[in-house]
């Protein structure tokens, strides 16, 4: 299977820890004969580190304000307010468990599965460690890796509530984050993203995530993130039932304007998310921030030409969904396709969502109040099956990289077998995220209960749940 | 003295007020308002979850005017509101039995 190691198996994909340095070399001294290697300060450019955290502060950006506002501009303004705060709250107690225990249940080593907790409260770094990148000898300060891994599990979370947004109850959403985040977010990103770096893989072969090793390609988290987040709002929705009115009433949004602000700085901050994920600036940084450019376009464009086809008329509020559906669909190939399979992808997952959205969901009469799983989950399939199409290098994609033998070489690329791998990544994330998801939400349903009273949900969550409103006239 | 009340489209209130303007009308007074007549609404779509609204965006226009003045006013609006497509909105004339200028306390057509 580790032929099969592949260069971007993540976002971030990375890690080698050297708090723990010193052990895992000596190790490795012991296993192979040749001399152990050391990362060095001169290892870090500094070009590298300025992008990385450039980046960090763009992801931030995408959950607030980008997704609070395009969230919060879909919903009614007698719930504006609570969309707005569930979002802010999500990002601020998910930094502070990221520091607590994600980041080392994530990006330390210890099982396939799930990492350990000697790096719990930041244990052993400091401004001095280092975290690998994709190249051999080429590092950036762990506190930078560390940061920009915080903002993914800050958003990931947040892109949640939308599937049952206008009826759920503030304190016991928060304490399904931290429960989902530990039991769910953390393993899958140590799964998908966890690897010893490019200088310690080869002689420590088995130190990795459970996908990572599989050969899944996900550059930026379409599985980790999007699939993630999607199916877990689908299983809400389900279990906490549609909203009062849900197709008997006038639902409609409340501020399309805010949508769009929303949707657009999303798109911008999408670059740090996508190309951001290289961890270097260099080429494929570049190859990744015009992938996500050009699918991005392409999505939003095939959305409204796809309304004007259907309903005869292009909306605003669809060429928005069909450029988040897009930015979905390119995070996990964004580092190794080529612009112009990247535009065919973007169109496809706009397609595909905007069926999912406009039928598929009216069939099944589900409340997914935003259609995270519309477009999170089914945009991120789409992007993560089209991942093994779009890398082949005879398309003009990146291909992988093995990182069993120093320094490491392009691989020999099949595309169906890279297929069925992305389709076994894909299954497993929506068992693990639907599975564990469906039981926290029944357990906390059950228990203090997710549903505010009807009439708080009639009168709205602002005043119920937050004692304030969004517009004073 | 007749009250005179129209419900027109809102983009045309400005010609409309042009027009009651070189008339020589003195004051008027609008709301905002939403109704339906054989102008059915008309249908949003969401992310295709279609809304069908039956209530449409009108402007409500009042002017009180001398009773040999008021078929001019109604002539007046009926013109400058006019598009010939359906939902143009209607004009009604009401009499009214007593007016007082709140600042002076002329009555009647003196304080028009």
């Amino acid at each position: 299977m580790l032929s099969r190691c592949s260069k971007f198996a993540g976002a971030a994909g990375v890690v080698a820890l050297f708090a723990a340095a010193p052990a895992l070399a000596q190790e490795a001294a012991a296993a192979a004969p040749a001399a152990p290697f050391t990362p060095t300060a001169e290892m870090v450019n500094k070009g590298d580190t300025a992008w990385m955290l450039v980046s960090s502060a763009l992801v931030l950006m995408m959950s607030i304000p980008a997704l609070a506002l395009f969230y919060g501009g879909l919903v009614r303004s007698k719930n504006m307010l609570s969309v707005l705060m569930q979002v802010l709250t999500i990002v601020s107690i998910a930094a502070l468990v990221w520091v607590g225990w994600g980041y080392s249940l994530a990006f330390t080593g210890g099982s396939p599965y799930v990492g350990g907790l000697s790096k719990a409260f930041l244990k052993g770094v400091d401004a001095s460690t280092l975290a690998a990148t994709f190249s051999n000898g080429v590092y950036i300060p762990e506190y930078a890796f560390v940061v920009f891994q915080m903002t993914f599990a800050c958003i990931t979370p947040a892109l949640i509530v939308g599937a049952f947004a206008e009826r759920i109850k503030f304190w016991p959403l928060i304490l399904f984050v931290v429960l989902w985040l530990t039991i769910v977010y953390f393993p899958l990103a140590h799964m998908v993203w966890y690897w010893a770096g490019p200088d310690f893989l080869p002689s420590a072969p088995g130190d990795h995530g459970l996908l990572w090793g599989w050969g899944a390609l996900d550059f930026a988290g379409g599985t980790v993130v999007h699939i993630n987040a999607g199916i877990a709002g689908l299983v809400g929705a389900l279990i906490i039932g549609p909203r009062i009115g849900f197709r008997t009433e006038l639902l409609p949004p409340h501020s399309l304007p805010m949508t769009l602000i929303g949707a657009a700085l999303l798109w911008v901050g999408w670059f740090g998310f996508n190309a951001g994920s290289n961890l270097e600036a260099n080429g494929l940084a570049a190859l990744a921030f015009i992938n996500t450019f050009v699918a991005t376009a392409a999505a939003a464009l095939a959305w409204a030409l796809v309304e004007q086809i259907v309903h005869k008329k292009p909306s605003l509020l669809g060429a928005a969904t069909g450029a988040v559906a897009g930015l979905v669909a390119i995070t996990p190939a964004a580092g190794f396709g080529a612009p112009g399979t990247s535009i065919i992808l973007g169109a496809v997952a706009s397609v595909v969502c905007f069926f999912f959205v406009t039928t598929v969901k009216n069939k099944l009469r589900y409340d997914d109040t935003l259609d995270v799983f519309g477009v999170h989950c089914v945009g991120g399939i789409v992007g993560a099956i089209g991942t093994g199409i779009v890398a082949a290098p005879a398309l003009g994609g990146q291909g992988f990289f093995d990182y069993t033998v120093m320094p490491a070489v392009p691989g020999t690329y099949d595309m169906a077998a890279q297929v069925i791998t992305q389709i076994k990544a894909v299954a497993l994330t929506l068992v693990w995220s639907g599975g564990v998801s469906a039981v926290l939400f029944y357990a906390i349903h059950k228990t203090i209960g997710l549903r505010p009273t009807a009439d708080a949900e009639r009168e709205g969550l602002d005043i119920n749940e937050h004692g304030e409103r969004a517009y004073n006239y | 003295m007749k009250l005179v009340l129209a419900i027109i489209k809102p983009h045309k209130i400005d010609e409309v007020r042009e027009a009651l303007g070189s008339l020589g009308v003195q004051g008027l007074t609008i709301s905002e308002a939403r109704g339906y007549g054989r102008q059915k609404g008309h249908t949003e779509i969401y992310r295709g979850a279609e809304y069908e609204t039956s209530l449409v965006p009108k402007i409500r226009l009042e002017v009180v005017v001398e009773d040999d003045f008021a078929p001019r006013v109604v002539e007046t609006i009926h013109q400058a509101a006019q598009t010939g497509s359906i939902g143009d909105g209607k004009i009604f004339t009401i009499p009214v039995e007593a007016a007082v200028r709140i600042r002076t306390g002329e009555q009647n057509n003196d304080a028009l």
